[in-house]
């Protein structure tokens, strides 16, 4: 029994087809479920935006539209560098695939940086609702609703990208003991679901949040 | 096996080419003056961004159709969720008024 089932494949699977396709489907679930998570988000930004029109269009101009490309650049360069270290371990290239991943942990810490000096500038400005909110005279009374949202979604994404740099850690020195083979590199696959994700989030808020208005 | 599909790192980077592409458009559309339209376009943009990323990055298009309708779900109850909070909030009437 146990000769023909080896120990990377849980008992009540098959084969590692149907081991690789559960796993797929337990991390898309998961994705779902952050869909919704963040879409809440999303949803309370429509609402706002909608009825604050001007506040959020002199909040988003606040914010700097070039660190925030550079950012989004940034997190596609991670996804390219994720994406590559998932090839690497479908091809059973452990070193590459722990180099690529670094790589991934690495751009990630540069958004973070970014974001870091974004939030130390609004603490200045005192565009930080509950903490430092002391706005220039003359701002928008709703700007307030504005900031919240931003360091409500920003600051979500930011800890989800933590997370996953986290467990990127744990993951890339896995590879490096020759953990995932070319039959089961499932690991490293939902790792790249997850950041793949993380990237999407900020695809939609970069314009939302960034791009408001800049036309005026 | 569940190695079927090892992509060339050419599909990769045709992927990341078009991301960038993409990313200096919206930017630089942000900046011209559409009315409405700079806030769809947008989106439109932001759309084909994911669908890039989910179907090459996350080998959705690689994918059996179990994983298919898995990673559609999410965006299905997402747009009942939009739908249904705005029409609740915009078949109001003006005396449920949003201020203090």
């Amino acid at each position: 029994m146990s000769d023909s089932h080896p120990a990377s494949l849980a008992h009540h699977f098959e084969d590692y087809e149907q081991q690789h396709q559960a796993s797929l489907v337990g991390m898309w679930a998961f994705i779902a479920q952050e869909i919704m998570f963040f879409g809440g988000l999303f949803a309370a930004y429509a609402l706002f935006r909608n009825r604050y029109a001007t506040a959020f269009h002199e909040g988003s101009a606040h914010l700097n539209v070039t660190l925030g490309t550079l950012n989004t650049v940034v997190l596609i360069c991670s996804s390219l560098t994720m994406a590559l270290g998932v090839r690497s371990a479908q091809l059973g290239r452990h070193r590459k695939t722990a180099a690529w991943i670094l790589g991934t942990i690495g751009l990630g810490g540069v958004f973070l940086v970014v974001k870091a000096f974004e939030y130390a500038h609004k603490f200045h400005e005192g565009h930080v609702p509950g903490l430092a909110w002391h706005p220039e005279a003359g701002a928008d009374p709703n700007l307030r609703t504005f900031y919240g949202l931003y360091f409500a979604m920003t600051g979500m994404h930011a800890l989800h990208m933590l997370i996953g740099m986290v467990i990127m850690l744990i993951v890339a020195f896995r590879a490096l003991r020759r953990h995932y083979t070319p039959s089961n590199y499932i690991g490293v696959e939902v790792l790249g679901l997850y950041w793949h994700f993380v990237d999407l989030i900020w695809i939609f808020l970069f314009p939302l949040l960034y791009l408001l208005g800049r036309h005026a | 096996m569940s190695t079927q599909h090892v992509l060339p790192i050419r599909t990769y980077l045709q992927v990341f080419g078009g991301l960038m592409l993409l990313t200096a458009l919206t930017t630089w559309v942000a900046y011209l003056d559409l009315g409405v339209l700079n806030t769809t376009i947008a989106l439109l943009i932001a759309g084909v961004k994911m669908s890039l990323v989910m179907l090459w990055f996350m080998h959705v298009k690689y994918s059996s159709k179990l994983i298919w309708v898995m990673a559609v779900a999410g965006f299905f109850w997402l747009t009942i969720l939009l739908v249904l909070t705005a029409q609740d909030y915009v078949t109001r009437t003006p005396v449920h008024s949003w201020l203090p």
